[in-house]
């Protein structure tokens, strides 16, 4: 019986993919996406990390670009590519991170206020509404501060404010998902609380998940660079965000130093755009309201 | 926090008592949530640092004799429950303690930001909404056209863009033309109107980037609701009436799409709030963004978690403001 139920989701998955490929700007987002990510798992085995010291900074200060450096130099001579190329790593580690902790925290809160209902439910879904409304680099901001600097503090202050808006759009699938009756049925046979939401409700709430995290996703990446612009980074890693604080604590906007503030900001929106790309795409095909015939 | 005599309703008064509750229990919420934020701002800048006084002297040389004053100045140094009741007493007085940094009242800091930053969010506000509902009403209503497509690209493109890396490359693009930071050149005459110049020129960079990071928010919301209303009913028998392509626009689809989009204006205050943090530090805009940069350096926490208090809890009333102004302008929600 279970053999039936995955092979019509590996139909649903096909087709899914057949839509989405005939989406132009999906399927470019997503192509950025996997060269972006090859760029940076590629990163240590291309080129040499020790660039990325200031004291071996090969070299002078604010180089424009040239064939040596493409890309010029920062305020310590060190090369903006390798930078920018090392930075991207910090940032996709930690947008995904916080992505999936997030993620997962509104998953479990989602599931559990609609399964379980009563005050439960009344007190998960004030909370949630509460998150929603807080502004929540505010409150990432906050945490980051109070805590020790780290990779670790920033994305935990990014998954625990952003949780809100997935806890909510699982909690109506899930509640549409329950009120029909297999589920019902799946209860009168005995099935628990494990069997129920593991078996029926997570296979059909993830794939509105999945959506949502490629949405979320842009999002952490914002954050990310925000926090570390702000100064609240891990001080001895290179991410955009750390970039452009360097940018703007050292006045290259005075220095005319475009090549220091091109890279890092155009990685952000890259990343960024392609993720909302693929998640609008993907909105597309699993909403057919918002499909394109009248 | 608004209007109090709202949160007792009466049930004899009929028809209006279904309205009366509806309104009551957003306040009564509302306050709920602000009580929340009291708390958490305590939680965060009190209990998780353990010993706030070590987190603010972190990297600094200060003897123990020098910890111990700035214990007993912030009172860290008393039983955890009469600091909490001495925090929410001061709040409502507003008293929110004294900055480590300025040696102010953080309260006094707060009171000369708040206008700058009011002045330039309201100002980023208005023009984004103006703009973003403009053009989400065109493409809309011309779904797919080159001019639907290239708006919601570029809507697309500055939702993307962090903020202060905006706010960096125009001022670089644009030189020497609009002042790089400040609010107002100390060289200005003093009589009105070369003020109010003086400060709307130094606000040209700092609004123009709040406004291209903040308005695609505004132009998607309103395209994607007034996409929704497109193949209603109503709009065919308009049509069939023999109302002009754009009456039909004005008259009836758009008043219906506007109302979820005139909710959401306000619920992303909070991320206009963000965009200022980053657009003041950048700027140097004197307002509240400003100040909570400032304050992260130390940390200085007491004037941390001022800013926190004052911005999360400003937020949470623009909500319940929001919820209100709904009532107002559904008339079904007003008849019910």
């Amino acid at each position: 019986m279970t053999s039936i139920v995955w092979q019509r989701r590996r139909a649903a998955v096909g087709s899914t993919w057949r839509e989405f490929t005939r989406n132009r700007g999906g399927l470019a987002g997503l192509v950025v996406l996997g060269v972006v990510v090859v760029l940076a798992l590629l990163a240590p085995l291309v080129t040499d990390a020790s660039g990325l010291d200031v004291t071996k900074a090969a070299g002078q200060r604010w180089q424009s670009p040239s064939a040596e450096f493409w890309f010029g130099t920062d305020h310590t001579g060190r090369s903006v590519l390798l930078l920018t190329w090392w930075g991207s790593r910090i940032s996709l580690l930690i947008g995904l991170t916080a992505t999936v902790l997030s993620v997962a925290i509104g998953t479990l809160v989602g599931v559990t206020a609609a399964h379980f209902g009563g005050w439960l439910s009344a007190g998960l879904m004030w909370v949630t509404n509460f998150f929603l409304v807080l502004p929540s680099l505010v409150l990432a901001i906050a945490l980051s501060t109070v805590l020790p600097r780290g990779i670790g503090t920033i994305v935990l202050a990014i998954g625990v404010t952003s949780w809100a808006s997935t806890a909510r759009l699982v909690r109506a699938q899930t509640l549409s998902v329950e009120a029909r009756p297999f589920i019902e049925r799946a209860k009168v046979l005995g099935g628990g609380h494990v069997h129920v939401i593991g078996r029926h409700v997570l296979p059909a709430v993830l794939p509105l998940v999945f959506v949502n995290t490629t949405l979320t996703v842009a999002n952490a990446i914002v954050a990310e660079a925000t926090l570390s612009f702000l100064g609240l980074g891990d001080p001895s890693m290179v991410s955009w965000g750390s970039m452009l604080r360097a940018a703007n604590l050292h006045g290259a906007v005075s220095q005319r130093a475009w090549w220091f503030l091109l890279p890092p900001g155009l990685g952000v929106v890259v990343i960024v755009l392609a993720f909302t790309l693929v998640g609008r795409a993907l909105e597309t095909v699993l909403n057919p309201r918002l499909r394109g015939d009248r | 926090m608004t209007a109090p005599p709202l949160v007792r309703p009466s049930p004899r008064r009929g028809g209006g008592s279904g309205l009366l509750r509806h309104v009551a229990g957003k306040v009564g919420g509302a306050l709920v949530s602000l009580a929340a934020v009291v708390v958490l701002g305590f939680f965060l800048f009190r209990l998780i640092p353990g010993d706030p006084t070590v987190t603010m002297t972190r990297g600094r040389q200060v003897d123990e004799a020098q910890i111990a004053e700035l214990r007993a100045l912030h009172g860290y140094d008393r039983p955890i429950v009469e600091q909490f009741g001495k925090y929410v007493g001061g709040l409502l007085h507003g008293d929110m303690g004294t900055s480590l940094f300025y040696r102010r009242t953080v309260a006094e800091l707060i009171g000369e930001r708040v206008g700058p930053t009011l002045l330039l969010v309201g100002t980023s506000t208005l023009i984004a909404v103006t703009l973003g509902l403009w053009l989400g009403i065109r493409g809309a209503w011309r779904r797919d056209s080159p001019f639907d497509r290239a708006s919601t690209g570029v809507a697309l493109v500055g939702w993307a863009m962090p903020a202060f890396w905006l706010g960096m490359l125009l001022s670089m693009v644009t030189g020497n033309l609009f002042p790089s930071g400040g609010m107002r050149f100390s060289s200005t005459p003093p009589d009105f109107w070369s003020q109010a110049l003086d400060v709307a020129h130094h606000m040209v960079l700092p609004c123009l980037t709040l406004i291209a990071v903040v308005y695609a928010q505004y132009q998607l919301v309103m395209r994607s609701s007034l996409l929704e209303e497109m193949n209603a009913d109503y709009l065919t028998t308009a049509r069939a009436k023999g109302l002009r392509d754009d009456q039909v626009r004005r008259r009836h689809a758009v008043p219906n799409a506007l109302l979820p989009t005139v909710t959401l204006v306000f619920l992303h205050i909070g991320l206009v709030v963000t965009g200022a943090i980053t657009v003041e530090t950048v700027f140097s805009w004197p307002g509240l963004g400003l100040l909570t940069y400032e304050a992260l350096a130390g940390p200085d926490l007491p004037l941390l978690q001022g800013t926190f208090v004052v911005l999360a809890g400003s937020v949470i009333v623009m909500n319940v403001l929001a919820d209100l102004l709904y009532q107002v302008l559904d008339p079904r929600v007003r008849a019910s």
